[in-house]
């Protein structure tokens, strides 16, 4: 019984807030173009079902290429600074720069780097940079997170850099991995939407570029309608990254 | 008879934690069974660590007599990577030394049924209970066919029964290949029943205080328990250790 109020909880708080927007909507005649009532939304998404489908599918691809660029190069990088604890310190500090600078704020120049006719290419270097860092900080932590007594016993058998690295030191860093990559596709996500944002009409015509469409002609509730879509996008991509940490947890743990 | 390993005189300091250890001075021979014991904080797990030549002393002479690969150390716990199955821990040293990997499970699956975890090749360290575990171990510690077998208190986590089966287990198997065996631990029983030499440590930092003899050729049969000799080199040990205690360093 609590655990189908547990499910049903969240539906009925949706369900109410639904029902308060759409009874003050028609209640107060809001204008559509300020707020539609969500069934004008819903309306949206039905018509509008084959486009947004395709829009979220270019946004969700572009995230999960950044996704495996990011974790590529995040965990390349944290190897090759694990096997030099100077090249760690000359690293973190600018890690931390890059990590703390807003998106928004480097995409002009990403675009301008990236080609000014290739803006796809812009969109996925953002979502890349945005993604990489969760990753990254993840496997760092990881790679120093080995039980101590395995590493003396490393040491007693005089095990290469490369061993160590390869045999001790990665798969001990696979929790935070784990952990690292579930962050790090939600903000590929977040990172491709604010590109495509940042790209503009010219860029991948993903969810953030029919927000962009939609508003630039007013049709706010086809604009809701693509933010629907990319939060529906969110949570279905988070709780299959959910699933994927829980059974490699598992799967590391031995049970 | 030459020792595989003599501390001199050593001393070990810790920058901000003072002297944890002697000076010390301590040999062990080939094929010997030597027991540290000594009250919390008397640096014989540190005694341990300059034995297995994982640090070096500050001061003081450390002359070992082995080559890599022959000597292994037991922790507290099994420290088994959890990723890994029973078969590949034991496998691990062995692989880590060059050995080729179809090779290095063979004689890991012959290590672990010495143990007599036969049935337990597969199975990951979380499916294991504590006293297999600490049998995987010890597999894996005698895997590499080790000269000098360090054991840092293997048996403190686990349950009377266990501990006693486990120090029979332990005597067996140096009776097959004989490595010299330091063990550290609290138990004054277990010193007296599974060591030929009980070396007693002073609190920290800790010297010797005393040596006890023990009585009975090894491995000793269960009844020795019973006997007289063990009760007496009990008694010696638990004595020497008050003493010990008492010491002001």
């Amino acid at each position: 019984m609590r655990q189908i109020l547990n499910t049903l909880a969240p539906l009925l708080l949706l369900g109410f807030l639904l029902s308060i927007w759409e009874i003050t909507c028609r209640a107060l005649g809001v204008p559509a173009y300020f707020l539609p009532p969500p069934s004008a939304v819903a309306l949206a998404v039905a018509q509008d079902a084959p486009s947004l489908i395709t829009a979220a599918w270019n946004t969700l691809s572009v995230a999960l290429l950044a996704l495996l660029l990011a974790s590529l190069c995040a965990q390349a990088v944290a190897i090759i600074i694990a096997l030099s604890p100077l090249l760690e310190r000359a690293v973190r500090p600018l890690a931390s720069v890059l990590q703390v600078t807003p998106v928004v704020a480097i995409a002009p120049l990403v675009l301008i780097w990236a080609g000014i006719d290739h803006p796809e290419r812009a969109v996925i270097a953002l979502a890349v940079l945005v993604a990489f860092f969760p990753i990254f900080s993840g496997a760092v932590t990881g790679l120093h997170a080995a039980d101590p007594d395995l590493e003396r016993l490393f040491d007693l058998y005089q095990a290469s850099r490369i061993q160590r690295v390869l045999r001790l030191q990665l798969p001990s860093a696979v929790p935070f991995l784990l952990e690292g990559h579930k962050v790090g596709a939600g903000l590929a996500i977040i990172g491709a939407v604010v590109a495509e944002f940042a790209a503009g009409s010219g860029g991948i015509r993903g969810l953030a570029w029919r927000i962009l469409d939609a508003g630039n002609k007013l049709q706010t509730a086809r604009m809701l309608a693509a933010l629907v879509v990319l939060g529906v996008m969110g949570v279905v991509l988070h709780a299959i990254l959910n699933r994927i940490e829980q059974f490699g947890l598992r799967w590391w743990r031995g049970r | 008879m030459a020792s595989i390993v003599a501390l001199e005189q050593v001393e070990v300091d810790y920058p901000g934690r003072g002297r944890a250890l002697g000076p010390f001075s301590f040999s062990v021979a080939p094929a010997e069974i030597v027991a540290l014991v000594g009250p919390s904080g008397s640096g014989k797990s540190t005694a341990l660590r300059l034995l297995a030549g994982l640090e070096a002393p500050t001061r003081g002479s450390l002359e070992r007599d082995l080559g890599r690969g022959e000597t292994s150390v037991v922790f507290q716990a099994p420290t088994l990577a959890p990723w890994l199955s029973a078969q590949a821990n034991v496998a691990l040293p062995l692989e880590l030394s060059g050995m080729p990997k179809a090779e290095a499970l063979a004689q890991a699956g012959a290590a672990l049924d010495r143990v007599g975890l036969s049935n337990a090749w597969a199975a990951r360290p979380a499916q294991l209970s504590g006293g297999m575990a600490m049998r995987v171990s010890l597999a894996r510690a005698l895997a590499t066919g080790p000269k000098l077998l360090l054991l840092d208190e293997p048996f403190a986590a686990l349950d009377e029964i266990t501990r006693r089966t486990l120090a029979d287990d332990v005597l067996t198997l140096w009776s097959q290949s004989r490595p010299a065996i330091v063990f550290v631990t609290h138990s004054v029983e277990e010193a007296a029943y599974m060591a030929a030499r009980v070396v007693v440590l002073t609190k920290g930092p800790g010297r010797v205080a005393g040596e006890i003899e023990i009585p009975g050729d090894l491995p000793r049969p269960k009844a020795f328990r019973a006997t007289a000799g063990f009760r007496q080199a009990a008694e010696d040990i638990s004595s020497c250790l008050a003493q010990g205690a008492e010491v002001v360093s």
